[in-house]
């Protein structure tokens, strides 16, 4: 019963406000689903850089490789790298207790990242890694602090000497013309291949990929939509007319 | 046709039921746009429970494979998302149309003698349509289903003595788990969907017993002509099905567009903690339920104050219990000699606007995390609400009230 109560009491807890999100400044990102090469560049990156530890194990590589107008060889080809079949869900062969021991929890699945956290999130946390000596990897995020994720895109983008600016929207100076806070990073403790606007623009891609993965639907959704509503307005006038019909009797 | 008709009519009466309850059932000819949610709430329950089949034919009720199950039928079934979304925003547009249906019958006095059955029906249905939504929301696993369903079933925890076995006897476990899932899921699809029917039958046919109320809140069955038909009623069908289908339309195309643009409402309707699966060992940031739900949760976190040695949330259960049992007695509170707010007097009239700013005001506080001044907003709020009817026996027989006419103003 002291079980209870007590799990009684932490359930409640937060339910009670003592326990609110902290809410971090972001970089606001608008997604681009009918933008299908910058979709395309999203599953190349996220395939090659995300898919060794992350999973997107409610997704299939069939429904990607149709979706985004990738060939189901050329898919086969470049973009499995664990054997399974097109038709088969995107897994990864990570053992998921050998990977809480490496990283203090497993790394989630991202098929829905982007709808738990929201586009935003995702792009500002892509672009949030910076040095820092006291964490075990010896990175640290601004958007996820303390984050247990190594900053695996530290081969494109470099590794921020100082915590990256986001959620700082970029001005331009009126006197100087200088624009201030394009770039979020000011100075890098390790070089990349990417300037700091390949680099973003890269993140925009996979964020923009991994807003697909969480709604793949959504074009299609909005598309039917408006027929949908075009058909229920065409419904009322002829509701309308009958009703008026029926109804010019009645005082 | 007419010789199968009465075929099936010699054995069963069909022509009588129809001619009862739609060809000759006369409603009154002045109804507004307020009696359109009725039919419409109809016209959800209709769309819920077909929805609700085709999901249960992919869904699978396990903790281990729930959540995924609702992904396959997300992305792989075909029209899965569309089943999906329907039946998760039919959800929340139930709920619109049942404040909105039950709140027209606080303005006309739709509760009042003769109609004191159908209101407690009503009321009834709003109880099994709580405990339908509520279990209906821990099906897809995700972490504010499980972590709502706990904070729920905890409540029932905090009355003395036979708490904690309470709700252990309705989780079937020591914590929210793949039990309680399963049962929640037969009682979801199975047991409460057909309580609900029940209650819908009943509660439509004691509303064609005495007939329907109206913006006037006029007996028309005082005013009858020579054929025993009131002066001011018309028959339900054709008049009121074809004036229900404009209605049909409008709610469509609000519905539609929430389905097919907003599925989410922005979290309200889909909250964002659920798409990642349940974890029994993560609680989310800030647990908050449904928006239907939170007016009785404001209310339910209103109280702060320990009493009679029995702690604040054992009192917190109490009041939300007593928000929603006070409705039932509704019709022996209204003293009025009108029904309809339009002939009473301002007190009324204020205090039905009190009552509605004040739950809208709670329903917005149980969705956002709570500070000590919002606390003390709802605690206001709160005690506005029960004022509204402990308060009614006096000011309903107090106002002066304006004088009603013989027949129905259109």
């Amino acid at each position: 019963m002291r079980k209870l109560i007590f799990g009684l009491f932490i359930t409640i807890l937060p339910a009670l406000g003592l326990a609110a999100g902290s809410s971090v400044p972001l970089d606001t990102m608008e997604p681009d689903h009918a933008n299908k090469a910058s979709l395309q560049r999203g599953a190349a990156l996220f395939t090659n850089y995300c898919m060794g530890c992350h999973s997107a194990e409610f997704a299939r590589y069939k429904r990607v490789s149709d979706d985004l107008d990738i060939p189901a060889k050329l898919y086969e080809e470049n973009l499995i790298f664990t054997g399974a079949k097109i038709g088969e869900l995107m897994k990864v062969s990570m053992n998921k207790d050998q990977s809480a021991d490496w990283f203090g929890n497993p790394p989630p699945d991202l098929t829905l990242e982007s709808r738990l956290r929201g586009e935003s999130w995702v792009y500002s946390y892509l672009r949030g890694f910076y040095k820092d000596d006291s964490r075990p990897l010896g990175v640290n995020n601004v958007v996820f602090e303390n984050v247990g994720m190594p900053h695996v895109l530290v081969s494109l983008q470099g590794l921020c000497a100082v915590e990256p600016k986001i959620g700082h929207s970029a001005s331009v100076d009126p006197l100087s013309g200088n624009v201030n806070n394009a770039d979020a990073c000011p100075e890098y403790a390790i070089e990349g291949s990417m300037s700091s606007a390949e680099f973003d623009r890269a993140m925009y891609d996979l964020t923009n990929f991994l807003s697909y993965m969480g709604d793949p639907v959504k074009l299609e959704r909005e598309r039917l939509g408006i027929f949908v509503l075009i058909f229920v307005a065409i419904f009322f006038v002829f509701a309308y007319l009958l009703n008026r019909e029926y109804w010019k009797d009645v005082h | 046709m007419q010789k199968l008709v009465s075929w099936i009519d010699e054995r069963l009466p069909i022509v009588d039921a129809w001619n009862k309850h739609v060809g000759k059932y006369y409603a009154p000819k002045n109804f507004n746009m307020w009696y359109f949610f009725g039919s419409l709430a109809m016209l959800v329950l209709v769309n819920q429970l077909i929805t609700g089949i085709w999901l249960t034919m992919s869904y699978n009720p396990s903790a281990e494979g729930a959540f995924a199950s609702v992904e396959y039928i997300m992305r792989d079934v075909e029209w899965g998302w569309l089943l999906r979304y329907l039946h998760s925003t039919g959800a929340s547009a139930f709920f619109v149309v049942v404040y909105l249906h039950m709140f027209r019958g606080l303005m006309y006095g739709s509760y009042q003698k003769p109609r004191e059955l159908i209101w407690i029906f009503g009321m009834l249905i709003y109880l099994v349509l709580m405990a339908e939504a509520f279990m209906g929301y821990l099906l897809p696993w995700g972490q504010m289903s499980y972590w709502g369903a706990q904070v729920i079933v905890n409540l029932f925890g905090a009355i003395p003595v036979i708490g904690d076995d309470l709700s252990l006897w309705i989780r079937g476990d020591y914590l929210i788990s793949g039990i309680t899932l399963n049962r929640f899921f037969a009682l979801h699809v199975v047991a409460l969907p057909i309580v609900l029917l029940g209650l819908v039958v009943l509660h439509i046919l004691a509303l064609h017993e005495v007939g329907s109320n109206n913006p006037d809140g006029i007996d028309i069955k005082k005013n009858k002509d020579e054929n025993g038909i009131p002066k001011d009623g018309i028959p339900f069908h054709p008049y009121y099905t074809v004036h229900d289908l404009l209605g049909v339309g409008v709610f469509f195309f609000i519905f539609f567009i929430v389905v097919f643009f907003f599925p989410e409402m922005g979290g309200l309707f889909l909250e964002k903690p659920n798409f990642e699966p349940a974890n029994a060992l993560k609680t989310p940031d800030h647990i908050a339920p449904v928006w239907y739900f939170t007016p009785f949760y404001a209310m339910l976190r209103a109280v702060t104050v320990d009493l009679f040695g029995l702690d604040a949330k054992f009192w917190g259960v109490v009041v939300m219990g007593a928000a929603i049992a006070i409705l039932f007695v509704l019709p022996w509170l209204d003293r009025s000699p009108v029904r309809s707010m339009r002939y009473k007097g301002w007190l009324s009239k204020i205090a039905l606007a009190i009552f509605a700013v004040s739950f809208v005001i709670l329903g917005y506080l149980g969705i956002v995390p709570a500070t000590e001044g919002r606390t003390m907003v709802a605690q206001i709020l709160t005690t506005l609400y029960f004022l509204y009817f402990i308060l009614m026996p006096f000011y309903t027989r107090m106002e002066k009230t304006k004088p009603v006419p013989e027949r129905v103003t259109g």
